[in-house]
């Protein structure tokens, strides 16, 4: 099959390279760009680790072929933290909270927190829960992912102790990381 | 790389791909959001020898006001569709469903096109589409354009009454006047899954406080979304607040002839299920069609 050229931007950087219609942006981005930071889990949508941005929009990558990203400008996983290797507050939250185990998942839910709390600054916990439904996490048991969430905890300072409600059981936690609200 | 190998083809215009769509018969696929279609191409449940990509026809998208109806653009997002003033006005029960399907991740690129055109018996759109009796306008280049009514579009399991070369361009949504009550309700073992069953309905009262209209549509309880009209046609003379809702749920579910069974449920099970979705969904419709009586009544 005839390979096409792509043209697109990726965290900022204009990327040129051929690719079959057939082949998802997902693999594009992995296998010909060399970011392996977007992961796949399922391959047909169902899992949520291929998550990223496309013009700042939340997609599935297996679920678009990067045929399709032609001129457009996607946000990986690569491109959150900041130049220096600092983490963007929601993956330091992630850290923080215990939100991951074996990361498998995490790059997926770090492009859909990063999302949510765009566009919903002050989401409530049932927010929160319906806005990660679309994430699959076999290790964590999500109440750690929960927590990350939260926005008291990205607004915090080091060592502050807050407090707060999930799954109706109240829970206190010390904030470690450097505060910052989320972009 | 999953799919099998295919021809990819973006056209520029509706005409265009019209155009195309003659050319390539059924060797080709229309691609909208890609939701649906992406993964049957993955698991190589389908192949096509050329896809035919109309995402990016902005003149497919868009929510215009006629009539009598609304008109939504088949190329219209998912997320748009939810987020639309005019839709939450006009056809409130098309804005109560969008946040039903799958999760925010999958609504920002499923179209309600192509969700109506992948015509899942337990998809949202298909089934409000069948309940408020909507018209799906359809293009091709050699046929033109075409108004189908929705009791005449969704022909069997995955199948419409759209020909190969045709595309879907919009759906027209008829407006309900005042005085009437919406609701939907499903169950799914986990949030965003497609639903084990569920139901979608729309009252209107008269003045006697009686049901002037009644829709009343079923999903993930056979091949195609359904109409029950057997409990619709019991509901209306009735008065909405003495009608049992509960009686209305078990009237809908007579006669079902193939109801799916799989992982998710057995045939009883869904029908048990079916039963109580109606009833919730009648139950909230007719209490907000009530409740708008009152509120109007209540006005200086
Ligand atoms: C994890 C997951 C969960 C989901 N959950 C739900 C759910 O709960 N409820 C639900 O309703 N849906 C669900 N979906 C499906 C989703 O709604 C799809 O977006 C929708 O069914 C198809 O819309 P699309 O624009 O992505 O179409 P595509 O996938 O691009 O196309 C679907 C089909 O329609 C045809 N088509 C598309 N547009 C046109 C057109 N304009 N004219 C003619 N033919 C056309 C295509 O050829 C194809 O056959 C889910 C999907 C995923 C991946
Ligand atoms: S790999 Fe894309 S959703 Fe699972
Ligand atoms: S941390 Fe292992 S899958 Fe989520």
């Amino acid at each position: 099959m005839t390979e096409l050229t792509v043209r697109l931007t990726v965290n900022g950087e204009t990327v040129e390279q051929t690719a079959e219609p057939r082949m998802t942006l997902a693999d594009f981005l992995r296998e010909r760009c060399g970011l392996t930071g977007t992961h796949l889990g399922c391959e047909h949508g169902a899992c949520g680790a291929c998550t990223l941005l496309v013009d700042g929009v939340a997609v599935r990558s297996c679920l678009m072929f990067a045929v399709q990203a032609d001129g457009l400008s996607v946000t990986t996983v690569e491109g959150i933290a900041a130049a220096d290797g600092t983490l963007s507050p929601v993956q330091a939250a992630l850290r923080d909270c215990h939100g991951l185990q074996c990361g498998f998942c995490t790059p997926g839910f770090v492009m859909s927190i990063t999302a949510l709390l765009r566009d919903n600054p002050t989401p409530t916990d049932e927010e929160i829960r319906e806005g990660l439904s679309g994430n699959f996490c076999r290790c964590t048991g999500y109440q750690g992912i929960l927590a990350a969430v939260r926005v008291p905890l990205l607004t915090a300072a080091p060592g502050d102790v807050r407090s707060y409600e999930n799954g109706g059981r109240e829970i206190s936690q010390t904030f470690r990381v450097t505060g910052g609200t989320s972009d | 790389m999953k799919p099998a190998p295919f021809e990819y083809h973006r056209p520029g215009s509706l005409d265009e791909a019209t155009a195309l769509l003659a050319e390539l018969g059924d060797e080709a696929k229309v691609l909208a959001g890609g939701q649906s279609l992406v993964p049957m191409l993955s698991l190589r449940l389908a192949y096509f020898d050329h896809v035919v990509d109309i995402s990016r026809l902005t003149e497919l998208r868009g929510v215009t006001a006629a009539d009598g109806y609304l008109r939504v653009g088949a190329g219209t997002t998912e997320t748009a569709v939810g987020a639309d003033l005019d839709v939450a006005r006009a056809v409130p029960l098309l804005t109560r469903a969008t946040p039903l399907i799958g999760h925010f991740q999958i609504r920002n690129r499923g179209t309600l096109g192509g969700s109506v055109a992948h015509a899942d018996p337990a998809g949202e759109y298909p089934v409000v589409a069948l309940t408020l009796d909507a018209e799906i306008e359809a293009v091709s280049a050699a046929g033109g354009h075409r108004v189908i009514p929705a009791a005449d579009f969704f022909t069997g399991l995955w199948s419409t009454a759209l020909e190969p070369d045709e595309l879907l361009v919009g759906v027209r949504f008829p407006v309900w006047g005042a005085r009437s009550g919406f609701a939907v309700e499903e169950f799914a073992r986990r949030s965003g899954d497609f639903a084990v069953a569920g139901a979608g309905g729309g009252v209107a009262l008269d003045a006697d406080e009686r049901v002037a209209r009644a829709a009343i549509g079923l999903l993930g309880l056979g091949s195609t979304p359904l109409r029950a009209s057997g409990a619709e046609a019991a509901a209306v003379g009735q008065r909405a607040d003495e009608l049992d809702a509960a009686e209305l749920g078990r009237l809908a579910m007579s006669g079902l002839e193939d109801v799916p069974a799989d992982l998710q449920g057995s045939a009883d099970y869904r029908i048990r299920v079916g039963a109580a979705m109606v009833a919730r969904a009648w139950a909230a419709a007719s209490n907000e069609a009530i409740g708008q009586r009152a509120a109007v009544g209540a006005r200086p």
